[in-house]
Order: C-alpha cells, then structure tokens, then sequence
C-alpha cells in the first residue's frame, strides 16, 4: 500500500508498504530517517519516540497506515537547520549521552515535557520519562538535561 | 552507501586531560543523526534473518531448506554444510558452530539463515527451513553437569563439562579462627541489555573479500574469527566501526558478523542484519549465574584469619570467555580484604543453558556479592558495626592479595568506606506521604504502613585490563599537519566506543600532549592495528596509553625538526620555561608528521596452576556503595532511596565522564540486586522481552551522590584508574545488605524478589 505522512513539515509518500509495517519502520527504512530507535519494538524502551500529530507515542505501536495523512515530528525535526533545539543542547551540555541509543526518544519526550510544564518537580519529570529506558546512565545526567532546558523555558516565558 | 558509517569527527571545543569537554559525537546523537549499526543502508540491499533452535539440546537428523527457498524474494538459505571455512569459533578457543551441524547445545542456538528483500520475508522464510530435531535430555544445572555421569557436551574437550578450575593455595591449609561464618550464595543470570540491538551491514568487494560495518566490542577479533570462519585471509576481511548503542561486555562475542558476511559473499548484495530485542537475548552471552559456598574465620578482635570459598559458574553451552571470568572470581575472590590463608576453587562448567560470557565486572560481581555477604555476617557475629569490620581488614596499597601478588599502588578502601558511611542520610518519608516516594509508587500499595528503612554497604576490587599474562597492547596512529593554516592533529585507533567517551578523551590527550586546539577522530576500523577490547575497564589506560605515546613520537620528531624547544603548547614550539621559540604550522610546514605505535601495559603473568599464585592483575580499582533503602515488609516492595558511591579513579581523565561510568555502573549492580535476571527453566529461557526482563527506569533509580578520589597510580598513563567497572560489583550487595538491614532476612540470593521477603 501507500502511505502519505507528513514528516517534519513535508509530506512524505512511501511505496510498497507491508501492511504490518510500523510507523518506526517506515520512518526508519523507507522515508530514510532512522533518528527515532528501535530498541525493543514492543513498546517497553520510549526509544521509537515521535510525535504523532503533537502526541508522544512510541512509533513501533503505531501502524504505517494509522499514520496516514497525519503529521509526525522526529528528533531530527526538532531543531532548525544545523542548530540544536534547548533540549539537545542540554542533553550534549551535561552529559546525558554516552551510547546514545535512548536519546532520541528521551529528547523528544523531555521536549514535550519541558513544553507542557516546564516548571515540573523531580517527581514529575521521573514520571514523565519513566517510559524511556537508558541502560548507560543510570539516569542522573538525563535529570540533570531536563532540569537545565526546563529552566530555560521557565526563563523565556517568565 | 547513503548512509556512510565512516565519518571522521572533529572536536574543536577545547578540553585537555582532566577537563570534561562536550562529546564530538554529541551533537550528532542528540540530533538522530549519529549512525548506528541498525541504522544502515545500502542500496540494493538484503535483510538477512537468523533460524534458532527452538531446543537446549537436540541432535539434527536432517535440514531442509527448500519451502524456505521457495518463498518470493528470498536470495539465498544456509545452513552449517555452506560455511566456506572453519565452521567453528570462539573468543579463548573455538568451541561454537557458525550454523549449527549435528547438534544444538542451547535454545537459541542459529541453525540456518536467510536473505532476501524484505526482513519479514527473510523471517518467514527462515520459519519455513524444516529441522528434524532429536531432542536430547538438556544438561541445565552446573554441579550435576560436573559428575562423572553427565553427558559430555563437547567429546572433544578433555575435562568432560569442566571449561576451567582455578586454584588459590595461600598461607595455612589449616587455619583456626575464633569466629567462624558460613553461607552459600547464589547470583542469577543477568543480561546486558544493550539498548542497541546486534546488527551490522557487509558489502561484498571487488577483490572477493567483505566490508562488514558492524557494532563490537573488538574489531581485529572479531575480523580473526570471521576470516576463519569465511576461509579468507584477514585482509580481505576488512571491518568497520558502525555506531554501537552500548555494549557491556555483550558484543565481545561474535552474534551476526558471519553470518551476514556469508549472505553477502553467497548473494554478491549488501546484507543488513538486526535482531529484534527477544533475538538479542539469544544473540549474546550473559552474566554467569553462580553458586558460591564461603567460609570466613577471624579473630574475636576482627581480624581475617581465613576465606574459603568454592565457586560454581555456569557458562552455558560454549566457552567464550569463561575461562578467564572464573579466573577473576578466583583471584579477586576473597575480596579487598588482607586474608593470611586463602583456599579457593573456582569451576567454569558447560551446560545447555544459555552461553554466558562477559558482564560489566566479569565474575568479581559474583564473588563480590559472596564475600561482602560474609562480612556483614561476620560483623554481626562479632557483635561489630560492618564498616568497621571491613575497615578493619581493608587492604592498603602495600597489601598481599591471595595470589601472592603485591599491591603496588593506592588502595584507598578503608577511606571510600568512610566517605560513603559519613554522608549524611537521607530523610525518610512522613507524613503527609508522597506516594512516589514510598515503595510499590502510583501502584498505591501502601501509604506508609509496613515500610521500613535499612542501610547497607559494599566494597569491591576489580582487575583492570587483560590478566593473567595476556599480550595486552593497543595501537594508535597520530599524525599533525598543516590543515587551512592551523596544526591539525588526527588520531586513529581501532578502539571501540560503545558510549564511555573514548572518543572525547583521545582528542584531550592529543590536545594535552601536542598543544593544539583541533583534533579529528580517524572512525575505527581494521586498516589500523588492534587496539583490544572495549572492556575490562581497559580502553583509558590501554588505548589512552598508546594515544599518548604515539603523540610523543610525533612531538620529539616535531621538536627535532624545529631544532629547539621542550615541548608544543597553544599551537607552538615552546621552550622548558615556556617561552615561544617558533610556530608549530611554520615548522611542520607542507610536510605532516605521523607515528604509529603499539603500546602495552607491563606484563602479567599466568597464575601457577596448583597454587593459583602469580602476578596476574595489572592494576586493581576499587569502589564502595552505601544503600539506603525503605521496604514495604508486606509486599516485599524495594525502593532504593540513595545509593551513594566513593571510588578512586588514579586520575579523573575526564571528571564528567568519570561520573557517568560510576551512575551507570552502579545503575546495573541495583538492576542485579532486586529486578534482572534471565529466567532459565529447563535450559528454556521464559522472558526475553523487556517486558519480562526488567532493567532499572528513571523511576526505580534512586539519587547517587558520589565521591572520586584521586590517587595516581605511577605504572599507569596519566596516573589513570579503570573506572568502569568496580562500581557495578558494589552496589549489588550494598543494596541486597540494606534490604536485610530492613526486614531481618537472610536473602542469600540475587536478585532479591518480593517472596524472598515476604516469604
Ligand atoms: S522501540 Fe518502540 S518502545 Fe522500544
Ligand atoms: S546513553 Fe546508552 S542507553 Fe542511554
């Protein structure tokens, strides 16, 4: 089948689409955007992160044709050109990412956040980000990101 | 290839040895721009697919790959008969099929594949290989695999299903303590759980050979392994650093490379291979799960008299690396503690369980569970608080470890004990209770009731680097040159980043010892010589130590050709006392300098077979964790409050990253302690899913304030200490000690579950 998606502001046709293709697979091998990960493929690890039509879902749970016709937003969407949005430069800034592979679905999970309530406590942003593994960290730099690009948005609208 | 793994990057942003500068691979992974092995592309290419047996053990009567072969876009299926070369490997020695022959020795085990042009066609396919199994009585427990009556799983071994004993004969054979404390412990198997799924792409070449662009650990050992599997000279195995998304010591072995080497050079297309996470837990070796018997005796007053300690690891169906792991739990079995008589065996066994090999802490996290298990026993037969007891007994730089050996530099482990026991402690939840902070969380099981804090501690050693005589070296190649009017130094290495920050820290060593401002990271690949593996906590010393020699081979040629100077600093020829004498990009001029050298750490040695004594650790490190925790009694709901870590790193190369490994290290010994482990019931593995293998989320990980010291090791580069691993093998008993401290328990056994508890 085809499926037409709008992906980071342009609309993207792919061809030849298995019907139990995954959005992530879509995005991944066909649309050629593997930014979005595919470490567990079953909705456990937050590492497929994107935004569908504003919402944060785990792309290898959604279906290629459920996408259709909408919009989706992956961490290589995030920043302008070849700058980096607050949240990767928080991320690079504190030594959030060592093996990396968590850190586009973190990245896009903590830009929702820090959007939506950028004044959340620890608590909320351990709530936040508690669907998004990270097996190098042990987390506390991934806090300490969110912390930062949180209290830069807190400053903007302030 | 549209999506190249071979890129050079450039650090630009400052940073010598001891700062903590920005990845130069950061921005490209916070972008989605960073290429991992999954992530690979190639025009024209075929996804290849793994069969797997669905058995631990089974003989194969006959394969038949025909419906596979007869499914539209499939290119090719095979099996062990297409193998071109040995059809055997292994990282100490081969003992593991490429593809299966006549039998299948673990669930899991790869039988046959298949490429074509879909990857669900090619797993379907593969679905489609018809296998006449015989199944045969799996050998799935250590110590009935070690009778004279068990099944031998490899006839041509000569000790039957022994892959290794170790022996540790030191002082009194028969020693007599006032205080005398036993127990038998038991550490399931963990698994590394890599985020980044095994997976690789390989390009056939013109000239016959292969280009495998791969996720690993070690690329010349697995170019070794690969080229004798593909009867090919290594040469024309030429293999590339694809973007690896975290290793742990679970890409040391071989899992895809053949295999999607073998699709390729049958199919002349590029195959990419990728395991799904349930394959990936088949697709490496895990920690060894354990059965450790100890006995320690002291004196009234607290002293060590004895360790006596029999150890059993099950290494599965294939060697990998047992071998040396129960060597490590052997040597380092007795702990960072001075013990007079030490009398240790220590038995790497084969069985139908799943291949076990190497974890993050290589069986001193087994042992190190033991052994500091013991010491609260004995601190509470002695009627002594446990700090004090290990305090006590603690060894110090000067100390004789069981193997005879010296410690010839700091072993700060009474003063880590301290700074972990001195901080301050954490308030513990009252009313009105935020449910987030209490056991059990938003599962709202308790408000408060029934839950009780404990706090425990740990301490551990762990070797550095490759032991017991082992040619340890790592190569580096570093050339400077004139690039757009500025000195430009580049560095190849083969090393392995798998996300511990090599990268950042090669570019502080060439900046520190060349006193340039830009540096390019060459990506690794063969086409250097082997820098050994990315583990062991070895790459900053090894790695590092040979960046930094082949730097001062191109700095004495720099200063030889300029005639005059001490030393290069900010871009310049610089006399003893500093002063400018000529412009580096003046001196080097249209003619760049490059040196390559292999650099090794001093030599090790084997350890004496009957006596287990020998200079077999290059260096020790050491780390100690404080765990405070609050337990819902009720439920046997864990949650770790605080896990506090002291280490010593010789030198903080990289102050940022020393934290990072120390969070993360200590993350995996908290998974171990009360969530991971590898369900293996009859040599079936029951949950290989992360929705049934738990790894700690950002909720279940507690704040980890930390302290680093700092003393030198002369005999290393920089003074530098392995970080990595230590604190992995601390945590675990920190943790699984505060639980007891908690409920009263005796909880010989990790991971704790909520029925050892409630129990
Ligand atoms: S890959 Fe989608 S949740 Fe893990
Ligand atoms: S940085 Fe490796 S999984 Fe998070």
């Amino acid at each position: 089948m085809r499926v037409t998606i709008e992906v980071n502001g342009e609309r993207r046709t792919a061809d030849d689409v298995w019907p139990g293709e995954s959005l992530l697979y879509v995005l991944r091998e066909r649309l050629g955007l593997p930014g979005a990960k595919n470490a567990c493929e079953q909705g456990e690890c937050g590492s497929c992160t994107v935004y569908l039509d504003d919402t944060p879902v785990c792309a290898c749970l959604v279906a290629a044709g459920q996408a259709e016709g909408r919009s989706v937003r992956t961490v290589e969407g995030l920043a302008g050109g070849d700058g980096l949005d607050p949240v990767q430069e928080a991320f690079v800034a504190t030594g959030a990412v060592q093996c990396g592979f968590c850190t586009p679905g973190l990245i896009v999970a903590a830009h929702e956040l820090v959007h939506r309530d950028p004044g959340a406590t620890d608590a909320e942003i351990r709530e936040a980000l508690a669907g998004n593994l990270c097996r190098c960290t042990g987390y506390e730099k991934i806090l300490d990101a969110v912390r930062l690009a949180a209290a830069k948005k807190a400053g903007e609208r302030a | 290839m549209s999506r190249a793994t071979t890129e050079s990057l450039t650090a630009t942003g400052g940073g010598r040895v001891g700062d903590s500068p920005q990845r130069p691979d950061g921005n490209l992974k916070v972008r989605g721009e960073f290429a991992y092995s999954s992530d690979l592309w190639h025009e024209d290419m075929l996804w290849g697919a793994t069969l797997r047996s669905p058995h631990p053990h089974a003989r194969i009567r006959g394969l038949d790959v025909g419906p596979a072969l007869a499914v539209p876009g499939v290119y090719a299926v095979l099996t062990h008969s297409d193998v071109p070369g040995e059809n055997l490997y292994g990282l100490e020695h081969p003992d593991q099929p490429v593809l299966a022959g006549d039998v299948v020795r673990y669930q899991g085990e790869p039988v046959a594949i298949v490429a074509a042009d879909h990857p669900e066609t090619a797993r379907r396919a593969a679905a489609r290989v018809r296998v006449d199994y015989e199944v045969l009585e799996p050998v799935t427990d250590a110590e009935t695999a070690l009778r004279a009556d068990a099944p031998v799983l490899h006839p041509t071994n000569p000790d039957g299903n022994l892959v290794r004993h170790v022996r540790i004969r030191h002082g009194d054979p028969a020693p007599a303590a006032d205080v005398v404390v036993s127990g038998e412990y038991t550490v399931g198997m963990q698994d590394q759980a890599f985020l980044g799924p095994e997976s690789g792409l390989a390009v056939p070449a013109e000239d016959g050979g292969v280009d495998l662009y791969v996720a690993t650990q070690w690329l010349h050992a697995d170019q070794r392994q690969v080229a004798r599997a593909l009867g090919l000279p290594a040469e024309r195995v030429r293999l590339h650093l694809a973007g690896v998304g975290g290793a742990f010591g679970a890409r040391e072995d071989l899992s895809m490379q053949v295999h999607a080497c073998m699709l390729a050079l049958r199919t002349g297309k590029p195959v990419k291979i990728v395991y799904g996470r349930e394959e990936s837990f088949f697709g490496h070796v895990h920690r060894h799960p354990a059965v450790l018997r100890y006995e320690h005796g002291a004196t009234r007053d607290g002293d060590l008299v004895y360790v006596r300690a029999e150890m059993i690891l099950d290494g599965g169906a294939y060697a990998s690396t047992t071998a040396a792991v129960t060597g490590n739990a052997a040597t380092l079995g007795a702990g960072p503690y001075r013990v007079p008589n030490v009398h240790v065996d220590c038995y790497g066994v084969y069985t139908n369980n799943p291949p076990c090999g190497a974890m993050r802490g290589f069986g001193a996290v087994q042992a190190c569970f033991a052994y500091e298990s013991q010491m609260d026993k004995l601190a509470a037969a002695l009627g002594m608080s446990e700090v004090d007891v290990r305090v006590r007994n603690a060894v110090e730089q000067g100390s004789v470890m069981p193997t005879g050996q010296v410690v010839d530099s700091a072993a700060p482990v009474a003063e880590l004990l301290a700074l972990v026991r001195d901080r301050p402690m954490p308030p513990a939840p009252s009313a009105p209770y935020d449910l987030r902070e209490l056991p059990g969380g938003v599962s709202n099981t308790t408000h408060g009731e029934g839950v009780v804090r404990g706090v425990g501690y740990g301490v551990g050693v762990k070797n550095v680097g490759f032991s017991e005589g082992f040619d340890d070296y790592s190569t580096a190649r570093v050339r400077l040159e004139v690039v757009g009017g500025e000195p430009v130094a580049s560095v190849h290495t083969a090393a392995a980043e798998v996300g511990q920050g090599l990268v950042t820290l090669k570019a502080q060593i060439a900046r520190t010892e060349l006193g340039v401002e830009r540096v390019v990271i060459l990506p690794p690949d063969t086409s250097v010589g082997s820098a050994g593996s990315s583990s062991a906590s070895r790459q900053s010393y090894v790695t590092g130590g040979a960046v930094r020699a082949a730097c001062e081979e191109v700095r004495a040629a720099v200063l030889a050709r300029a005639g005059a100077g001490a030393g290069l600093a900010g871009g310049k020829v610089v006399s003893a006392g500093g002063d400018v004498l000529a412009d580096l990009v003046e001196v080097l001029g249209g003619e760049p300098v490059e040196r390559t050298v292999e650099w090794r750490h001093r030599p090790t040695e084997a350890l004496d077979p009957s006596t287990g004594k020998g200079f077999a650790h290059v260096q020790y490190a050491f780390a100690a964790h404080r765990a405070v925790v609050d337990v819902d009694v009720e439920l046997g709901l864990v949650r770790v409050v605080e896990l506090a870590c002291a280490q010593d790193v010789g030198r903080a190369m990289n102050p940022d990253a020393v934290l990072g490994q120390i969070q993360g290290g200590s993350a995996q010994g908290l998974g171990l302690a009360v969530m991971e482990e590898i369900q293996v019931v009859d040599g079936v593995v029951r949950n290989p899913s992360f929705t049934d293998y738990l790894i700690p989320t950002v909720l279940d990980m507690p704040t980890m304030p930390i302290d680093v010291l700092e003393y030198a090791d002369p005999h290393a580069p920089y003074g530098l200490r392995g970080v990595g691993e230590p604190p992995t093998l601390s945590s675990t008993p920190a943790i699984v000690a505060a639980i007891r401290a908690a409920t009263g328990r005796a909880l010989t056994r990790a991971p704790v579950r909520p029925e050892h508890i409630v129990g």
